[in-house]
């Protein structure tokens, strides 16, 4: 069996590297991808709970977490490649109409 | 001699016998009709056919045949006073009522009043014809008639002071008629003035009456017995007497305060008539025979202060006529000096009282007379002054022989009225009065003198003047030959051969005998032949330069007035007006303008210090609040960078921060 | 450390690595590569903790939509294929906070989990078992993800299409 705390620190690994890409790209593409890597850690957070409480449960949700992740792409791009048109540009930087 | 019966009543009136006594309970009527016809002359007189004279003719003479009416009862009751009332107002303890008090007084005094009255009211249509105030006049008049009729009957004393007051209302309104001119208005308010300055110790006197009774009534034969019941203090009798007193020596212009009568010919004729010569001037005297129970409990000494100011008036009067050029100045000045007559003999007592009395009736009836007359001759002439005129008896008939009557009866010449009146008020004084005497004698001579000079410049010699003269309406000269009537025999009531049944009516608590002194009758007429005879010797031609001015420095103390005028304008009139006018208007500037100015800069300085504290504080407040929120605002706003990373980086320290604080806490 | 263990620290490792070449690649399509490796790593790592059929969804949506989805996303909007920098200026305040939140998570875990090792039968995550899970104990949220999809299905259509006046 694999211990418990090692996988959850991998988890906490890639989730962390997922925040640090979402605050430092400046690509939204980049953004989103991010955002998946800190999903996936979640996944993997569900899953080695499943295993340690041996229930089925934390798979069924990765399996949930899985389909928002994948409606939850699908929207992104959408609105990105929507910014691209009418931008011409994916700079998060440049995309500030909200800045004081 | 019936002794006098008391009559009381408020509303329920008890008989002496089954005689209807109505006009006397309804003596009231007498004062109430000429106040009615004042009001309706006010209101409808201007649109009435005549000018609004019709009311005031009406209700004087109906009041006229009323105080007829009244007499005759009276006399039919044995002469028996009447009095009734009603409760007027309450202050405190003193209850102050309204009334009649009736008694012989009373009656003569009305029928007096009344008589007089009427002749001027229907003299005034030829008179005052054209006028362009004729209604007003009219209105005034009735309310004078009222007044003094209203003093005549009032049984208490703040209602005889109320006609008081009105009367010299009335009088400073017809003075002042044609204010236009100023010398007429500025008579007016002399007349008022001066009558004012005797009517404050007057009112005084009636406050110690009213206190001396221990505030409980005002009620004149109340009053009486109160003083007569010897618990009050003689001191406090005579202070009440004296200024009671002062209010006589305004009204009937007595020395020191005569110097309005003249002034005020400045009014009309028929007003100097009735007024200055008839009523008005006959109220002094006869407040004080009205209470006389006051005088007579008084200190000796206070009635010898009535005789001693009589004196002066009437010597000093006298001797004024005799420098007069303007005919009604003469007539003024005469009236002063009969006026000071009826004070001087009061003084002597009760007999004195009936002689005042008997000689103001025939005075009334002969010097309103002779002012009707002079009034008919001015009309005529258009000049006061006798030096422009002169031989006017041919073209005045009628005016010549009614004011000769009345000049002969002003001189005392018998049978005339009065020769009659002269006659008892020299019998009085003849009794232990040695100087009352012979200063009455010496104005007896003084009067016929002036009298005659009057006559012979005015309706004898050539007519000195410039304009065509005639006869005078029958409106103006009726009244003349009705007044000269009453001249001729109104002195008979009083005749001590006939009877004398005047003083079977006017006397106090006893009438008198009276009975015909032949020194003294004849010493009268010798007196009165004699200064005749002087006057006719001297004016028999008219001269250039009046012969009275050979009378050298005395003439010219006589034109002046003795001065008094001066010495009451420069003396006290100017000292006071002056200063006091001048620190009234420097009050006014600096004081009272003074504060309102500087209650208006304090406003000002208040309302400097309230915007700034509004500007500085209030909307610093609130501005300084905007500004916070906006400081606050440009301050927080920098984080709205508008980059979505930076918020999910607070976000991310946020969420580790909460995490490590909800599972370690 | 088992066997299973040591296979799991290589795997780990490897997506650590790629995670960390996501985050800083130049290249955008480097970076979506090696966002391929992390999440096949990551489908390793649920097949040794015995959860085959999400092993296999991960490798079937993840690495076989997303990351196309990625790619086309990269291409229609001319991802900048050259050596320009990718990241911001915020990069310290980046760095700090993942490190915060590496911090916070590790120091939680390791005081809550238990460090030693459990001889436990882990439960199998079969197709079957999961499936049964699914139909008998979460049928309502399955019915939401299924309205999800569609929200979004139709989301992604209405905005992307072109803004024609009707």
């Amino acid at each position: 069996m694999i211990r418990l705390p090692l996988v959850l620190t991998f988890a906490a690994v890639l989730f962390s590297t997922g925040v640090y890409g979402v605050l430092a790209r400046r690509n939204a593409v980049l953004v989103l991808m991010s955002i998946e890597l800190m999903l996936n850690a979640v996944n993997i957070n569900l899953v080695a709970f499943s295993q340690h409480l041996q229930q089925v449960t934390g798979q069924v949700f990765a399996l949930f977490v899985i389909a928002v992740a994948a409606a939850e792409v699908g929207i992104g791009l959408a609105i990105v490649i929507l910014i691209y048109r009418n931008r011409e540009t994916i700079n998060v930087d440049e995309v500030n109409l909200l800045k004081w | 001699m019936v002794a006098a019966i008391l009559l009381q009543g408020e509303e329920v009136a008890e008989h002496v016998a089954a005689v209807p006594n109505w006009f006397v309970e309804h003596t009231w009527l007498v004062v109430l009709l000429p106040l009615i016809s004042a009001a309706l002359t006010l209101f409808l007189g201007k649109r009435t056919p005549g000018r609004g004279s019709v009311y005031g003719i009406a209700a004087v003479g109906v009041s006229f045949v009323l105080s007829l009416g009244v007499l005759w009862q009276f006399v039919q009751h044995g002469g028996a006073t009447y009095e009734s009332g009603v409760a007027w107002f309450q202050i405190g303890s003193l209850h102050v009522g309204a009334g009649q008090l009736v008694d012989g007084l009373t009656a003569v005094m009305l029928i007096v009043v009344t008589a007089v009255s009427l002749s001027v009211h229907i003299y005034s249509i030829g008179y005052m014809h054209g006028d362009q105030r004729f209604t007003w006049f009219y209105v005034v008049l009735s309310l004078f008639t009222a007044a003094m009729l209203n003093v005549v009957i009032a049984n208490d004393l703040f209602q005889l002071l109320l006609g008081w007051e009105i009367m010299g209302v009335c009088s400073y309104l017809l003075i002042g008629h044609w204010w236009e001119e100023h010398v007429n208005s500025s008579s007016g308010i002399k007349a008022f003035l001066t009558t004012r300055v005797g009517d404050v110790p007057f009112m005084f006197g009636i406050f110690v009456l009213v206190a001396a009774t221990g505030f409980e009534t005002s009620n004149i034969r109340e009053i009486g017995e109160v003083v007569a019941g010897g618990e009050l203090s003689i001191g406090i009798i005579s202070i009440a007497a004296l200024l009671l007193f002062g209010g006589a020596i305004g009204k009937s212009a007595q020395f020191p305060l005569h110097v309005w009568l003249p002034d005020a010919m400045a009014g009309p004729t028929p007003v100097s008539a009735l007024i200055h010569a008839a009523t008005m001037v006959a109220a002094g005297v006869y407040l004080v025979g009205r209470l006389f129970e006051i005088f007579v409990h008084a200190e000796p000494y206070v009635l010898q202060v009535v005789g001693v100011v009589g004196g002066i008036t009437m010597l000093g009067a006298g001797l004024l006529g005799l420098v007069q050029d303007d005919i009604k100045r003469v007539l003024a000045y005469s009236t002063v000096s009969q006026l000071g007559y009826m004070v001087a003999i009061m003084s002597i007592g009760p007999i004195g009282r009936d002689a005042a009395f008997f000689h103001l009736f025939t005075h009334a009836f002969f010097k309103a007379l002779l002012f009707l007359g002079s009034g008919s001759v001015i009309h005529a002439t258009h000049t006061n002054n006798m030096s422009e005129m002169g031989g006017l008896r041919r073209p005045m008939p009628v005016t010549f022989w009614t004011f000769l009557i009345g000049a002969a009866a002003l001189a005392g010449i018998p049978p005339l009225a009065g020769f009659w009146s002269k006659d008892e008020l020299l019998v009085g004084a003849s009794e232990g009065h040695e100087v009352l005497f012979v200063v009455m004698v010496l104005t007896a001579i003084v009067t016929a003198f002036y009298t005659t000079r009057m006559v012979m410049q005015t309706f004898f010699g050539a007519y000195r003047g410039h304009g065509h003269p005639h006869e005078s309406p029958v409106s103006m000269t009726g009244p003349l030959l009705a007044l000269a009537g009453a001249t001729v025999f109104a002195g008979w009531l009083g005749a001590g051969p006939v009877g004398a049944a005047f003083f079977d009516w006017v006397f106090f608590e006893e009438p008198e005998a009276v009975e015909l002194v032949p020194w003294v009758a004849s010493l009268s007429i010798g007196v009165a032949f004699l200064g005749l005879a002087a006057g006719y010797a001297v004016y028999r031609r008219w001269q250039e330069r009046d012969p009275i001015r050979s009378l050298g420095p005395v003439y010219t103390l006589l034109e002046n007035k003795y001065y008094l005028d001066d010495i009451y304008w420069k003396g006290i009139i100017r000292p006071i007006r002056d200063p006091l006018a001048a620190a009234v208007y420097w009050s006014n500037q600096k004081v009272l303008d003074g504060a309102v100015n500087g209650a208006a800069g304090l406003t000002r300085v208040f309302a400097k210090v309230v915007n700034a504290f509004d500007r500085g504080v209030i909307d610093g407040a609130v501005n300084g609040a905007g500004n916070l929120a906006g400081f606050t605002g440009g301050l927080l706003r920098y984080i709205q960078s508008g980059n979505v990373q930076r918020y999910a980086a607070f976000l991310f320290t946020g969420v580790v921060v909460l995490a490590i604080v909800f599972t370690r806490i | 450390m088992s066997s299973q263990e040591i296979a799991f620290v290589i795997v780990a490792v490897a997506g650590t690595i790629g995670a960390f070449r996501v985050v800083t690649a130049r290249n955008v399509v480097h970076a979506a590569l090696y966002l391929v490796v992390t999440l096949s790593t990551a489908a390793i790592v649920y097949l040794l903790l015995a959860a085959e059929f999400v092993a296999w969804v991960q490798i079937l949506i993840y690495v076989g939509a997303i990351v196309i989805l990625f790619l086309f996303g990269l291409m229609l909007t001319k991802a900048p294929i050259g050596r320009e920098a990718l990241d911001n200026q915020r990069r310290g305040v980046a760095f700090v906070v993942g490190l915060g939140v590496f911090g916070g998570l590790f120091y939680l875990l390791q005081d809550a989990f238990p460090w030693e090792a459990s001889d436990v039968e882990p439960v199998q995550g079969t197709a079957s078992s999961v499936g049964t899970s699914i139909f008998q104990d979460f049928v309502l949220p399955f019915e939401a993800i299924s309205f999800l999809l569609l929200a979004a299905l139709i989301g992604a259509i209405v905005l992307s299409r072109k803004d024609d006046a009707p």
